[in-house]
Protein backbone atom coordinates (compact mmCIF):
# COMPACT_ATOMS: atom_id res chain seq x y z
CA UNK A 1 0.00 0.00 0.00
CA UNK A 2 2.16 2.31 -0.89
CA UNK A 3 1.11 4.03 -4.08
CA UNK A 4 1.28 7.78 -4.37
CA UNK A 5 -1.26 9.49 -5.82
CA UNK A 6 0.43 10.19 -9.20
CA UNK A 7 0.73 6.49 -9.60
CA UNK A 8 -3.10 5.88 -8.45
CA UNK A 9 -3.93 7.97 -11.22
CA UNK A 10 -1.74 6.68 -13.68
CA UNK A 11 -2.91 3.11 -13.61
CA UNK A 12 -6.85 4.29 -13.75
CA UNK A 13 -5.43 5.97 -17.57
CA UNK A 14 -4.64 2.57 -17.97
CA UNK A 15 -8.39 1.93 -18.92
CA UNK A 16 -10.46 3.43 -21.33
CA UNK A 17 -13.88 1.89 -20.49
CA UNK A 18 -15.93 1.99 -17.45
CA UNK A 19 -16.12 -1.66 -16.94
CA UNK A 20 -12.55 -2.39 -16.91
CA UNK A 21 -12.51 0.73 -14.43
CA UNK A 22 -14.97 -0.93 -12.07
CA UNK A 23 -13.74 -4.12 -11.96
CA UNK A 24 -10.04 -2.78 -10.92
CA UNK A 25 -11.71 -0.98 -8.13
CA UNK A 26 -13.53 -4.04 -7.02
CA UNK A 27 -10.31 -6.06 -7.20
CA UNK A 28 -8.38 -3.18 -4.45
CA UNK A 29 -11.19 -4.10 -2.89
CA UNK A 30 -10.95 -7.25 -2.64
CA UNK A 31 -6.85 -6.96 -1.46
CA UNK A 32 -8.08 -4.53 1.50
CA UNK A 33 -6.54 -5.39 4.37
CA UNK A 34 -9.16 -6.82 6.61
CA UNK A 35 -11.11 -5.07 9.30
CA UNK A 36 -11.76 -7.03 12.55
CA UNK A 37 -14.86 -8.52 12.73
CA UNK A 38 -14.78 -7.19 16.54
CA UNK A 39 -14.20 -3.57 14.80
CA UNK A 40 -17.44 -3.80 12.26
CA UNK A 41 -20.29 -3.11 14.80
CA UNK A 42 -22.75 -0.39 14.99
CA UNK A 43 -20.56 2.32 16.72
CA UNK A 44 -18.04 2.25 14.42
CA UNK A 45 -20.76 2.57 11.36
CA UNK A 46 -20.70 5.45 9.03
CA UNK A 47 -23.87 6.05 8.11
CA UNK A 48 -25.16 6.20 4.69
CA UNK A 49 -28.21 5.44 2.56
CA UNK A 50 -27.68 2.58 0.48
CA UNK A 51 -24.46 0.28 2.01
CA UNK A 52 -22.89 0.22 5.16
CA UNK A 53 -19.28 1.57 5.83
CA UNK A 54 -17.15 0.58 9.30
CA UNK A 55 -14.52 2.96 9.84
CA UNK A 56 -11.51 2.53 13.08
CA UNK A 57 -8.84 4.86 13.30
CA UNK A 58 -5.50 5.23 15.28
CA UNK A 59 -3.21 7.83 16.12
CA UNK A 60 0.56 6.15 15.78
CA UNK A 61 2.64 8.47 17.89
CA UNK A 62 5.89 6.01 16.99
CA UNK A 63 6.20 7.51 13.61
CA UNK A 64 8.04 10.80 12.85
CA UNK A 65 5.74 12.71 12.24
CA UNK A 66 2.58 10.77 13.57
CA UNK A 67 0.77 8.99 11.40
CA UNK A 68 -2.82 7.56 11.69
CA UNK A 69 -3.64 4.46 10.33
CA UNK A 70 -7.17 3.61 9.01
CA UNK A 71 -9.09 0.13 8.90
CA UNK A 72 -11.98 0.40 7.15
CA UNK A 73 -14.92 -1.97 5.22
CA UNK A 74 -18.36 -2.12 3.73
CA UNK A 75 -21.07 -5.11 2.37
CA UNK A 76 -20.81 -3.46 -0.89
CA UNK A 77 -18.03 -4.59 -3.29
CA UNK A 78 -17.67 -1.17 -5.07
CA UNK A 79 -17.64 0.84 -1.92
CA UNK A 80 -14.79 -1.60 -0.46
CA UNK A 81 -13.06 -0.82 -3.73
CA UNK A 82 -13.53 3.23 -3.24
CA UNK A 83 -12.42 2.58 0.70
CA UNK A 84 -9.27 0.92 -1.18
CA UNK A 85 -8.29 3.96 -3.04
CA UNK A 86 -9.40 6.51 -0.27
CA UNK A 87 -6.67 4.50 2.02
CA UNK A 88 -4.80 4.23 -0.73
CA UNK A 89 -4.70 8.45 -0.18
CA UNK A 90 -4.79 8.65 3.70
CA UNK A 91 -3.85 5.36 5.98
CA UNK A 92 -0.38 5.59 7.41
CA UNK A 93 -0.42 9.95 6.42
CA UNK A 94 0.69 12.72 8.99
CA UNK A 95 -2.97 14.86 9.65
CA UNK A 96 -1.43 17.90 7.93
CA UNK A 97 -1.34 15.74 4.71
CA UNK A 98 -4.61 14.40 5.13
CA UNK A 99 -6.19 17.61 5.64
CA UNK A 100 -4.61 18.87 2.58
CA UNK A 101 -5.51 15.87 0.37
CA UNK A 102 -8.66 16.25 -1.38
CA UNK A 103 -10.37 12.88 -2.10
CA UNK A 104 -13.27 14.41 -4.35
CA UNK A 105 -10.55 16.04 -6.68
CA UNK A 106 -8.19 12.59 -6.79
CA UNK A 107 -12.00 10.54 -7.77
CA UNK A 108 -12.11 13.19 -10.09
CA UNK A 109 -9.05 12.55 -11.99
CA UNK A 110 -9.59 8.80 -11.75
CA UNK A 111 -13.34 9.55 -13.19
CA UNK A 112 -14.99 8.26 -9.62
CA UNK A 113 -15.69 11.64 -8.91
CA UNK A 114 -19.63 11.13 -9.17
CA UNK A 115 -19.29 8.31 -6.04
CA UNK A 116 -18.10 11.25 -3.66
CA UNK A 117 -19.96 14.27 -4.53
CA UNK A 118 -21.33 15.75 -1.51
CA UNK A 119 -25.32 15.86 -2.74
CA UNK A 120 -25.18 11.75 -2.43
CA UNK A 121 -25.78 10.46 0.84
CA UNK A 122 -23.69 7.63 0.85
CA UNK A 123 -21.44 6.32 3.92
CA UNK A 124 -18.52 7.33 1.16
CA UNK A 125 -19.02 11.11 1.75
CA UNK A 126 -19.19 10.52 5.17
CA UNK A 127 -16.34 8.05 5.45
CA UNK A 128 -14.10 10.80 4.11
CA UNK A 129 -15.75 13.68 6.61
CA UNK A 130 -15.03 11.52 8.92
CA UNK A 131 -11.58 10.93 8.64
CA UNK A 132 -11.12 14.75 7.83
CA UNK A 133 -13.00 15.04 11.33
CA UNK A 134 -10.22 12.92 12.65
CA UNK A 135 -7.16 14.46 11.21
CA UNK A 136 -7.91 18.07 12.53
CA UNK A 137 -8.91 16.17 15.84
CA UNK A 138 -5.19 14.90 15.71
CA UNK A 139 -3.31 17.67 13.92
CA UNK B 1 -45.10 -20.25 -25.45
CA UNK B 2 -42.10 -17.90 -24.35
CA UNK B 3 -42.70 -14.59 -24.01
CA UNK B 4 -40.17 -12.50 -26.16
CA UNK B 5 -39.94 -8.51 -26.41
CA UNK B 6 -41.44 -8.49 -30.16
CA UNK B 7 -44.66 -10.70 -29.94
CA UNK B 8 -47.38 -9.82 -27.67
CA UNK B 9 -50.40 -7.66 -27.97
CA UNK B 10 -50.50 -4.12 -27.59
CA UNK B 11 -52.89 -2.78 -25.05
CA UNK B 12 -52.01 0.52 -26.27
CA UNK B 13 -49.63 3.05 -28.33
CA UNK B 14 -46.96 2.86 -26.07
CA UNK B 15 -44.94 5.16 -28.76
CA UNK B 16 -47.49 7.99 -28.06
CA UNK B 17 -47.63 7.37 -24.44
CA UNK B 18 -43.96 7.82 -24.52
CA UNK B 19 -44.03 10.67 -26.79
CA UNK B 20 -46.28 12.80 -23.86
CA UNK B 21 -43.34 12.28 -21.54
CA UNK B 22 -40.12 14.56 -22.69
CA UNK B 23 -37.64 12.77 -20.39
CA UNK B 24 -38.14 9.23 -21.46
CA UNK B 25 -35.89 10.83 -25.04
CA UNK B 26 -33.27 11.46 -22.80
CA UNK B 27 -29.72 9.53 -22.11
CA UNK B 28 -27.45 8.31 -19.24
CA UNK B 29 -23.90 7.49 -20.34
CA UNK B 30 -24.57 7.74 -23.37
CA UNK B 31 -26.96 5.05 -23.32
CA UNK B 32 -31.42 5.56 -23.42
CA UNK B 33 -32.79 5.85 -19.86
CA UNK B 34 -34.45 2.90 -18.93
CA UNK B 35 -36.76 4.60 -16.06
CA UNK B 36 -37.57 1.89 -14.06
CA UNK B 37 -37.60 3.77 -10.53
CA UNK B 38 -41.42 4.35 -10.66
CA UNK B 39 -42.13 3.46 -7.45
CA UNK B 40 -39.78 5.82 -5.95
CA UNK B 41 -41.22 9.03 -8.10
CA UNK B 42 -43.01 8.76 -11.66
CA UNK B 43 -41.86 10.84 -14.41
CA UNK B 44 -44.05 13.34 -15.94
CA UNK B 45 -46.64 13.80 -19.22
CA UNK B 46 -46.51 16.87 -20.93
CA UNK B 47 -49.89 17.13 -20.23
CA UNK B 48 -48.89 17.83 -16.42
CA UNK B 49 -45.68 20.10 -17.63
CA UNK B 50 -47.74 22.35 -19.16
CA UNK B 51 -50.73 22.83 -17.34
CA UNK B 52 -48.12 23.90 -14.41
CA UNK B 53 -46.28 26.61 -16.79
CA UNK B 54 -50.00 27.20 -18.12
CA UNK B 55 -51.10 28.41 -15.33
CA UNK B 56 -48.18 30.22 -13.51
CA UNK B 57 -47.94 32.39 -17.19
CA UNK B 58 -51.68 33.10 -17.24
CA UNK B 59 -53.47 33.17 -13.98
CA UNK B 60 -51.48 32.62 -11.12
CA UNK B 61 -52.44 33.95 -7.93
CA UNK B 62 -53.28 32.86 -4.19
CA UNK B 63 -56.81 31.03 -3.96
CA UNK B 64 -59.75 31.71 -1.42
CA UNK B 65 -58.88 35.20 -1.13
CA UNK B 66 -59.22 38.01 -3.77
CA UNK B 67 -62.07 39.57 -5.40
CA UNK B 68 -60.26 39.65 -8.92
CA UNK B 69 -60.24 37.52 -11.63
CA UNK B 70 -57.14 35.69 -11.56
CA UNK B 71 -57.97 34.35 -7.45
CA UNK B 72 -61.43 33.91 -8.48
CA UNK B 73 -60.17 31.39 -11.67
CA UNK B 74 -57.17 29.59 -9.50
CA UNK B 75 -59.71 29.40 -6.53
CA UNK B 76 -62.06 27.47 -9.70
CA UNK B 77 -59.06 25.60 -10.93
CA UNK B 78 -57.53 24.29 -7.18
CA UNK B 79 -61.23 23.25 -6.75
CA UNK B 80 -61.96 21.66 -9.71
CA UNK B 81 -58.67 19.72 -8.88
CA UNK B 82 -60.27 18.46 -5.83
CA UNK B 83 -63.22 17.51 -7.65
CA UNK B 84 -60.94 15.25 -10.22
CA UNK B 85 -60.01 13.80 -6.78
CA UNK B 86 -63.01 13.05 -5.45
CA UNK B 87 -63.93 11.25 -8.14
CA UNK B 88 -60.92 9.14 -8.78
CA UNK B 89 -61.60 8.25 -5.51
CA UNK B 90 -65.52 7.98 -5.79
CA UNK B 91 -65.90 9.53 -2.80
CA UNK B 92 -69.29 10.89 -1.75
CA UNK B 93 -68.20 14.56 -1.24
CA UNK B 94 -65.25 17.30 -1.99
CA UNK B 95 -65.10 17.65 1.74
CA UNK B 96 -63.41 14.28 2.12
CA UNK B 97 -60.67 15.37 0.03
CA UNK B 98 -57.96 17.32 2.06
CA UNK B 99 -54.72 18.30 -0.52
CA UNK B 100 -51.49 17.84 1.92
CA UNK B 101 -47.85 18.31 0.97
CA UNK B 102 -47.01 14.28 0.50
CA UNK B 103 -48.47 10.70 1.80
CA UNK B 104 -46.45 11.38 4.54
CA UNK B 105 -47.87 14.30 6.00
CA UNK B 106 -51.46 12.76 5.45
CA UNK B 107 -50.43 9.82 7.75
CA UNK B 108 -49.18 12.21 10.33
CA UNK B 109 -52.28 14.50 9.92
CA UNK B 110 -54.38 11.50 10.82
CA UNK B 111 -51.86 10.46 13.17
CA UNK B 112 -51.59 13.68 15.24
CA UNK B 113 -55.79 14.92 15.03
CA UNK B 114 -57.20 11.35 15.48
CA UNK B 115 -54.40 9.80 17.07
CA UNK B 116 -53.86 12.62 19.59
CA UNK B 117 -57.28 14.03 19.60
CA UNK B 118 -59.63 11.05 19.77
CA UNK B 119 -57.04 7.53 20.74
CA UNK B 120 -56.75 7.22 24.52
CA UNK B 121 -53.73 4.87 26.49
CA UNK B 122 -54.60 1.20 26.07
CA UNK B 123 -56.03 1.69 22.37
CA UNK B 124 -54.43 -0.30 20.27
CA UNK B 125 -53.15 0.66 16.52
CA UNK B 126 -52.53 -2.34 14.05
CA UNK B 127 -50.10 -2.16 11.03
CA UNK B 128 -48.57 -4.82 8.61
CA UNK B 129 -44.58 -6.23 8.47
CA UNK B 130 -44.51 -4.36 5.22
CA UNK B 131 -45.07 -1.03 5.84
CA UNK B 132 -43.01 2.16 4.41
CA UNK B 133 -41.33 4.12 7.22
CA UNK B 134 -44.29 6.99 6.66
CA UNK B 135 -46.83 4.04 7.98
CA UNK B 136 -44.68 2.86 11.02
CA UNK B 137 -42.81 5.91 12.47
CA UNK B 138 -46.07 8.38 12.82
CA UNK B 139 -47.96 5.61 14.68
CA UNK B 140 -44.60 5.37 16.71
CA UNK B 141 -44.84 9.23 17.88
CA UNK B 142 -48.41 8.60 18.62
CA UNK B 143 -47.42 5.42 21.06
CA UNK B 144 -44.67 7.92 22.67
CA UNK B 145 -47.18 10.38 23.51
CA UNK B 146 -50.69 8.62 23.91
CA UNK B 147 -49.66 5.46 25.29
CA UNK B 148 -51.38 3.69 22.76
CA UNK B 149 -50.45 -0.22 21.64
CA UNK B 150 -48.63 -0.44 18.20
CA UNK B 151 -49.06 -4.30 17.16
CA UNK B 152 -47.69 -5.50 13.67
CA UNK B 153 -49.42 -8.40 11.92
CA UNK B 154 -47.02 -10.74 10.03
CA UNK B 155 -46.65 -11.47 6.06
CA UNK B 156 -45.91 -14.85 4.51
CA UNK B 157 -42.51 -15.74 2.93
CA UNK B 158 -44.42 -14.48 -0.27
CA UNK B 159 -45.01 -11.01 0.98
CA UNK B 160 -48.66 -11.82 1.93
CA UNK B 161 -50.66 -10.53 5.06
CA UNK B 162 -51.08 -13.16 7.25
CA UNK B 163 -55.00 -12.91 7.49
CA UNK B 164 -55.39 -15.35 10.68
CA UNK B 165 -53.01 -14.13 12.62
CA UNK B 166 -53.86 -10.26 11.54
CA UNK B 167 -57.42 -11.25 12.45
CA UNK B 168 -56.18 -12.51 15.89
CA UNK B 169 -54.54 -8.94 16.58
CA UNK B 170 -58.10 -7.53 16.50
CA UNK B 171 -59.51 -6.64 19.52
CA UNK B 172 -62.30 -4.42 20.95
CA UNK B 173 -59.16 -2.34 22.10
CA UNK B 174 -58.31 -2.00 18.42
CA UNK B 175 -59.28 1.79 17.16
CA UNK B 176 -57.44 1.79 14.35
CA UNK B 177 -55.65 -0.52 10.95
CA UNK B 178 -53.31 1.38 9.32
CA UNK B 179 -51.73 -0.53 5.93
CA UNK B 180 -50.82 -0.43 2.96
CA UNK B 181 -52.45 -0.76 0.16
CA UNK B 182 -49.53 -1.89 -2.06
CA UNK B 183 -46.29 -2.83 -0.73
CA UNK B 184 -43.79 -0.40 -2.08
CA UNK B 185 -40.81 -3.11 -1.87
CA UNK B 186 -42.69 -6.51 -2.64
CA UNK B 187 -45.67 -4.67 -5.01
CA UNK B 188 -48.01 -7.14 -2.83
CA UNK B 189 -51.88 -6.03 -3.09
CA UNK B 190 -53.05 -6.22 0.20
CA UNK B 191 -56.84 -7.98 0.61
CA UNK B 192 -58.28 -4.21 1.72
CA UNK B 193 -61.90 -5.46 1.51
CA UNK B 194 -61.09 -8.49 4.29
CA UNK B 195 -59.07 -6.38 6.25
CA UNK B 196 -61.66 -3.70 6.25
CA UNK B 197 -64.39 -5.98 7.21
CA UNK B 198 -62.18 -7.84 9.80
CA UNK B 199 -61.77 -4.11 11.30
CA UNK B 200 -65.01 -2.54 11.26
CA UNK B 201 -66.10 -6.06 12.76
CA UNK B 202 -63.95 -5.01 16.18
CA UNK B 203 -65.04 -1.38 15.57
CA UNK B 204 -62.12 0.25 14.42
CA UNK B 205 -61.07 2.37 11.77
CA UNK B 206 -59.24 1.36 8.89
CA UNK B 207 -56.62 4.04 7.42
CA UNK B 208 -55.32 2.72 3.63
CA UNK B 209 -51.80 4.04 2.05
CA UNK B 210 -52.43 3.87 -1.28
CA UNK B 211 -49.40 5.81 -2.40
CA UNK B 212 -48.18 2.16 -4.81
CA UNK B 213 -51.68 1.87 -5.47
CA UNK B 214 -53.39 4.57 -7.12
CA UNK B 215 -51.39 4.36 -10.27
CA UNK B 216 -52.04 1.12 -10.49
CA UNK B 217 -55.79 0.04 -9.57
CA UNK B 218 -58.96 1.51 -9.51
CA UNK B 219 -60.23 2.72 -5.78
CA UNK B 220 -63.47 3.42 -4.44
CA UNK B 221 -63.52 4.60 -1.05
CA UNK B 222 -66.97 4.24 -0.90
CA UNK B 223 -67.45 0.51 -2.17
CA UNK B 224 -64.27 0.17 0.23
CA UNK B 225 -66.17 1.39 3.05
CA UNK B 226 -62.22 2.99 4.10
CA UNK B 227 -62.40 5.33 6.85
CA UNK B 228 -59.18 7.25 5.23
CA UNK B 229 -57.40 6.58 2.41
CA UNK B 230 -53.79 8.60 1.52
CA UNK B 231 -51.54 8.68 -1.67
CA UNK B 232 -49.33 11.19 -2.85
CA UNK B 233 -49.40 12.83 -5.98
CA UNK B 234 -45.19 12.13 -7.57
CA UNK B 235 -45.64 8.51 -7.69
CA UNK B 236 -49.43 9.22 -10.19
CA UNK B 237 -47.36 11.21 -12.97
CA UNK B 238 -48.05 14.86 -11.19
CA UNK B 239 -45.77 16.99 -9.73
CA UNK B 240 -43.73 16.56 -6.00
CA UNK B 241 -45.21 18.28 -3.09
CA UNK B 242 -49.05 16.98 -3.32
CA UNK B 243 -50.84 14.47 -1.32
CA UNK B 244 -54.08 13.42 -0.70
CA UNK B 245 -56.09 12.63 2.38
CA UNK B 246 -59.72 11.14 1.86
CA UNK B 247 -61.32 10.47 5.00
CA UNK B 248 -65.32 9.73 5.71
CA UNK B 249 -66.66 13.06 6.49
CA UNK B 250 -68.45 12.92 9.99
CA UNK B 251 -64.87 11.32 10.93
CA UNK B 252 -63.02 14.57 9.71
CA UNK B 253 -65.59 16.80 11.40
CA UNK B 254 -65.02 14.69 14.63
CA UNK B 255 -61.46 15.19 14.39
CA UNK B 256 -59.74 18.44 15.96
CA UNK B 257 -57.49 20.60 13.46
CA UNK B 258 -54.13 19.44 13.04
CA UNK B 259 -52.42 23.29 11.80
CA UNK B 260 -53.49 26.32 12.76
CA UNK B 261 -52.99 29.15 10.41
CA UNK B 262 -54.52 31.25 8.14
CA UNK B 263 -57.53 29.91 5.64
CA UNK B 264 -58.59 26.98 8.29
CA UNK B 265 -60.28 29.34 10.65
CA UNK B 266 -64.30 30.25 10.10
CA UNK B 267 -63.37 33.23 13.04
CA UNK B 268 -60.01 34.53 14.78
CA UNK B 269 -60.36 36.41 18.45
CA UNK B 270 -58.01 36.67 21.42
CA UNK B 271 -60.29 35.15 23.14
CA UNK B 272 -60.71 31.84 21.01
CA UNK B 273 -60.97 30.89 17.45
CA UNK B 274 -63.45 28.81 15.38
CA UNK B 275 -62.86 26.42 12.48
CA UNK B 276 -63.51 26.63 8.80
CA UNK B 277 -65.72 23.56 7.48
CA UNK B 278 -64.03 20.91 5.58
CA UNK B 279 -61.85 20.62 3.80
CA UNK B 280 -60.37 23.54 4.96
CA UNK B 281 -60.39 23.01 8.61
CA UNK B 282 -57.34 21.11 7.55
CA UNK B 283 -55.66 23.14 4.99
CA UNK B 284 -54.04 25.88 6.72
CA UNK B 285 -51.93 28.52 5.20
CA UNK B 286 -51.47 28.66 1.44
CA UNK B 287 -51.75 24.99 0.05
CA UNK B 288 -50.32 23.60 -2.62
CA UNK B 289 -52.30 25.72 -5.50
CA UNK B 290 -50.45 24.53 -8.77
CA UNK B 291 -49.32 21.14 -7.31
CA UNK B 292 -53.12 20.02 -7.34
CA UNK B 293 -53.72 21.73 -9.89
CA UNK B 294 -50.95 19.55 -12.04
CA UNK B 295 -51.95 16.38 -9.79
CA UNK B 296 -55.59 17.27 -11.24
CA UNK B 297 -53.92 17.20 -14.90
CA UNK B 298 -52.12 13.56 -14.24
CA UNK B 299 -55.28 12.04 -13.16
CA UNK B 300 -56.69 13.56 -16.09
CA UNK B 301 -53.78 12.03 -18.33
CA UNK B 302 -54.44 8.47 -16.48
CA UNK B 303 -58.49 8.41 -16.79
CA UNK B 304 -57.92 8.84 -20.47
CA UNK B 305 -55.66 5.92 -20.91
CA UNK B 306 -58.06 4.33 -18.10
CA UNK B 307 -57.05 2.69 -15.36
CA UNK B 308 -58.16 -1.07 -16.75
CA UNK B 309 -55.54 -0.54 -19.71
CA UNK B 310 -52.67 -0.03 -17.47
CA UNK B 311 -53.69 -2.63 -14.93
CA UNK B 312 -53.31 -4.93 -18.27
CA UNK B 313 -50.01 -3.15 -19.82
CA UNK B 314 -48.40 -3.43 -16.39
CA UNK B 315 -49.77 -7.01 -15.88
CA UNK B 316 -48.41 -8.17 -19.03
CA UNK B 317 -44.64 -6.50 -18.25
CA UNK B 318 -44.95 -8.23 -14.73
CA UNK B 319 -44.94 -11.48 -15.97
CA UNK B 320 -42.57 -11.09 -18.66
CA UNK B 321 -40.22 -9.37 -15.94
CA UNK B 322 -40.64 -12.42 -13.75
CA UNK B 323 -40.08 -14.92 -16.16
CA UNK B 324 -36.86 -13.01 -17.88
CA UNK B 325 -35.05 -11.77 -14.27
CA UNK B 326 -35.82 -15.31 -12.55
CA UNK B 327 -33.62 -16.78 -15.47
CA UNK B 328 -31.01 -14.63 -14.21
CA UNK B 329 -28.30 -16.79 -12.17
CA UNK B 330 -28.08 -15.77 -8.73
CA UNK B 331 -31.47 -13.46 -8.54
CA UNK B 332 -33.90 -13.58 -5.84
CA UNK B 333 -36.73 -12.52 -5.95
CA UNK B 334 -38.27 -10.66 -2.95
CA UNK B 335 -41.93 -10.72 -3.12
CA UNK B 336 -43.92 -13.17 -4.74
CA UNK B 337 -47.99 -12.62 -4.49
CA UNK B 338 -49.99 -14.19 -6.14
CA UNK B 339 -51.67 -10.79 -6.35
CA UNK B 340 -48.81 -7.83 -7.07
CA UNK B 341 -48.56 -5.03 -9.15
CA UNK B 342 -45.23 -4.74 -11.77
CA UNK B 343 -42.42 -4.26 -9.30
CA UNK B 344 -39.74 -6.65 -8.89
CA UNK B 345 -37.24 -6.45 -5.71
CA UNK B 346 -34.58 -9.04 -5.68
CA UNK B 347 -31.03 -9.93 -4.29
CA UNK B 348 -28.23 -10.98 -6.45
CA UNK B 349 -25.94 -13.68 -5.78
CA UNK B 350 -23.10 -11.61 -3.60
CA UNK B 351 -23.69 -8.67 -5.06
CA UNK B 352 -24.82 -5.45 -2.89
CA UNK B 353 -27.67 -4.03 -4.35
CA UNK B 354 -25.57 -0.65 -4.54
CA UNK B 355 -23.35 -2.15 -6.46
CA UNK B 356 -26.42 -3.67 -9.23
CA UNK B 357 -27.57 -0.11 -8.99
CA UNK B 358 -24.36 1.17 -10.10
CA UNK B 359 -23.79 -0.90 -12.66
CA UNK B 360 -26.80 -0.75 -14.15
CA UNK B 361 -26.89 2.53 -13.99
CA UNK B 362 -23.84 2.77 -16.31
CA UNK B 363 -25.99 1.36 -19.19
CA UNK B 364 -29.03 3.92 -18.39
CA UNK B 365 -31.34 1.86 -16.26
CA UNK B 366 -32.55 3.71 -13.15
CA UNK B 367 -33.50 1.65 -10.04
CA UNK B 368 -34.10 1.91 -6.59
CA UNK B 369 -31.23 -0.18 -3.99
CA UNK B 370 -31.54 -0.26 -0.48
CA UNK B 371 -33.45 -0.42 2.07
CA UNK B 372 -36.55 1.39 0.61
CA UNK B 373 -37.70 3.25 3.63
CA UNK B 374 -39.00 -0.39 5.14
CA UNK B 375 -36.18 -1.81 7.20
CA UNK B 376 -37.96 -3.98 9.38
CA UNK B 377 -39.34 -5.83 6.13
CA UNK B 378 -35.69 -6.29 5.25
CA UNK B 379 -35.18 -7.46 8.47
CA UNK B 380 -38.17 -9.89 8.00
CA UNK B 381 -36.59 -11.37 4.86
CA UNK B 382 -32.92 -11.42 6.30
CA UNK B 383 -31.36 -9.05 3.80
CA UNK B 384 -29.75 -5.56 4.18
CA UNK B 385 -31.70 -4.39 1.10
CA UNK B 386 -32.93 -5.28 -2.48
CA UNK B 387 -32.48 -3.66 -5.55
CA UNK B 388 -35.89 -3.16 -6.70
CA UNK B 389 -37.56 -2.46 -10.76
CA UNK B 390 -40.75 -0.64 -10.14
CA UNK B 391 -42.55 -0.23 -14.02
CA UNK B 392 -45.00 2.22 -14.95
CA UNK B 393 -48.01 2.72 -17.55
CA UNK B 394 -44.75 4.07 -19.90
CA UNK B 395 -42.41 1.22 -19.73
CA UNK B 396 -41.96 -2.06 -22.23
CA UNK B 397 -40.52 -5.15 -22.50
CA UNK B 398 -37.49 -3.86 -24.38
CA UNK B 399 -36.69 -2.41 -21.01
CA UNK B 400 -36.57 -5.33 -19.19
CA UNK B 401 -34.70 -6.78 -21.59
CA UNK B 402 -32.30 -4.27 -21.23
CA UNK B 403 -32.80 -4.63 -17.61
CA UNK B 404 -31.93 -8.13 -17.89
CA UNK B 405 -28.89 -7.75 -19.94
CA UNK B 406 -27.48 -5.16 -17.38
CA UNK B 407 -27.99 -7.81 -14.56
CA UNK B 408 -26.21 -10.41 -16.96
CA UNK B 409 -23.55 -7.53 -16.62
CA UNK B 410 -23.68 -7.06 -12.90
CA UNK B 411 -22.86 -10.96 -12.75
CA UNK B 412 -19.94 -11.07 -15.14
CA UNK B 413 -18.62 -8.00 -12.80
CA UNK B 414 -18.87 -9.66 -9.65
CA UNK B 415 -18.62 -13.66 -10.58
Amino acid sequence: MTMTVDELVENFEFFDDWEDRYAYVIDMGKKLAPMDAGDMVDANKVRGCMSQVWLVSALDQGASPPVLRFKADSDAFIVKGLIAILMELYDGQPPAYILDTDALEVMGRIGLQQHLSPNRRNGLVSMVDKIKTIAAQAA
Amino acid sequence: MTATAQIHDPIYDIDAIRADFPILAKEVHGKPVCFLDNGASAQKPRQVIDKIRWVYENEYANVHRGAYAFSENITAAYEAARETVRAYLNARSEKEIVFTGNATAAINLVAYSYGRGVLKAGDEIVISDMEHHSNIVPWQLVRDMTGVVLKVAPISDDGELVMDAYRALLTDRTKLVAMTHVSNVLGTVTPVEQIIAAAHDVGAKVLLDGSQAVMHLPVDVQALDVDFYVFTGHKLYGPTGIGVLYGKEEILNAMPPFMGGGDMIASVAYEGSTWADLPAKFEAGTPQIVQAIGLGAAIDYVSAIGLDAIARHEADLLSYATQRLSSIEGLRLIGTAAHKTAVLSFTLGDAHPHDVATIVDREGVCVRAGHHCAEPLMDRFGVPGTTRASMGLYNTRAEIDTLAMALEKVNRIFG
